[in-house]
């Protein structure tokens, strides 16, 4: 028990400092975005696994296994006393692993919840407002200046895009950019986006689910960009980018509640659509994936070994 | 029920048109005008949207009037403006329901970001 424990351990330290370290300062990442997001889900599935078993495995030791804390200590929470075994640390340890994880699935909850409300509304509002696109079912033109394209994810989805867009693209670039939102949609990459959205909320203090937050989201406008890329080639796509990142500049985002177009997001982008970058050598993505599946699976075969 | 949406759209299109207070019996009229020969709305039916988009807040009513007049809460430029605030300003609701073409950052993280980059150069 100690002895898995201590492993646990070992692994939520290398999966909570070095290992997101080391993925986020990488650059292979932009050759293959697919592989990177494989191994940022590896990392905070593994990590957090990883963390609260090697919680719950230190409270358990003195009952030798899971199910042999939870029938010696369950009981006497209504008729007591605790079994003297279990020592004050023991309990602290326990504790903790059923209120992280606690935490971590209500912040899912939540953060899901609230998500969806936001969507509804979005829903509500450009349904009404938004004039349909001819030639694309499932897209709504608003009318206002600054050239923003978004979609709306979900069970019910939308793209979205306001005629300053339109006014600002010609045809190609116009279809790279509905290609891009597809894709959003198509990949279900809210759900990602989702999940380390909460993870974040979760752990504000924790400066790496912030890191994270930012990676993920970057890979996934980088998947949407390479499905953008094989409709209409790389270059409308970079000139579209091109255009919307600058065109607000210097007053059109004024009104729209002081914000400007992420300058580094799209440094990056721009950057691997140059036709030098190529991806990940097949071995090497290989690797990642195995890797990426090892991490999130190490914790549960771990954990499965104590069970009884 | 499909055509839902889009009645309350053309409902909504007419309460915009119109610069006074409508009934619903003028809001059917002016639907009607719009529809295909046929396929006009009954007034029950506008009553019916009318108070859908009361209740989502687009819409609001004088009561002491008989029949009552409505009129839009907000003119559709208004609704658009409050539409983009809310999708390009920095929120952490909006990031998670939403995926935007490019990111936006706020005014204080595009000065930070900037005196990042001079420091880069400077060295």
């Amino acid at each position: 028990m100690i002895a898995a424990a201590a492993v646990l351990g070992v692994l939520a330290l290398a999966l909570a400092w070095p290992a997101p370290v080391a993925l986020s300062g990488a650059s292979w990442t932009a050759r293959s975005p697919a592989t990177a997001l494989a191994l940022w889900q590896g990392i905070a599935l593994g990590g957090g696994l990883a963390m609260i078993g090697s919680l719950l495995a230190f409270g358990a030791a003195p009952a030798g296994s899971l199910a042999g804390a939870a029938t010696s200590l369950l009981p006497s929470f209504w008729t007591g006393p605790i079994p003297a075994a279990f020592g004050v640390v023991q309990l602290a340890s326990l504790t903790l692993a059923v209120g992280l994880a606690v935490h971590l699935a209500l912040n899912l909850v939540s953060t899901a919840v609230r998500a969806e409300r936001a969507r509804r509304r979005q829903h509500r509002l450009v349904d009404l407002l938004g004039d349909p696109l001819p030639g694309s079912p499932g897209t709504r033109v608003l009318s206002h200046p600054v050239p923003v394209a978004y979609c709306v994810p979900g069970i019910r989805t939308a793209t979205v895009l306001t005629d300053g867009l339109v006014d600002l693209l010609d045809d190609d670039e116009l279809r790279a950019v509905l290609a891009h939102e597809r894709a959003h949609l198509d990949q279900f990459h809210h759900l990602v986006l989702l999940a380390f959205r909460a993870w974040h909320a979760a752990l504000p203090w924790f400066p790496i689910a912030n890191r994270a937050e930012g990676a993920v989201a970057l890979l996934t406008e980088m998947l949407a960009d390479d499905r953008a890329r094989a409709v209409v080639g790389a270059e409308p796509l970079a000139t579209a980018l091109v255009r919307v990142g600058t065109a607000g500049e210097p007053g059109a985002y004024a009104d729209a509640g002081g914000v400007h177009p992420d300058p580094r997001m799209l440094e990056r982008r721009l950057a691997r659509l140059d036709p030098g970058t190529t991806p990940l050598p097949r071995w090497a993505r290989a690797a990642c994936w195995t890797a990426a599946i090892a991490t999130a699976v190490t914790p549960i075969v771990v954990l499965a070994s104590i069970l009884v | 029920m499909a055509g839902l949406g889009e009645l309350e759209r053309s409902v909504m299109e007419a309460l915009w048109a119109s610069d006074v207070a409508l009934t619903a019996n003028d809001v059917r009229d002016r639907v009607a005008l719009r529809s295909e020969p046929g396929r006009a709305p009954a007034t029950t039916t506008v009553l019916t949207v009318l108070s859908r988009l009361e209740r989502k807040g687009f819409v609001a009513r004088a009561r002491d009037t008989r029949p009552h007049h409505y009129h839009a809460l907000l003119s559709r430029a208004e609704h658009t403006a409050e539409l983009m605030h809310e999708v390009l300003a920095a929120s952490s609701d909006r990031d998670a329901a939403l995926a935007r073409f490019v990111g936006t950052v706020t005014d204080g993280e595009a000065q930070t970001l900037r005196r990042l980059l001079d420091d880069l150069v400077r060295r």
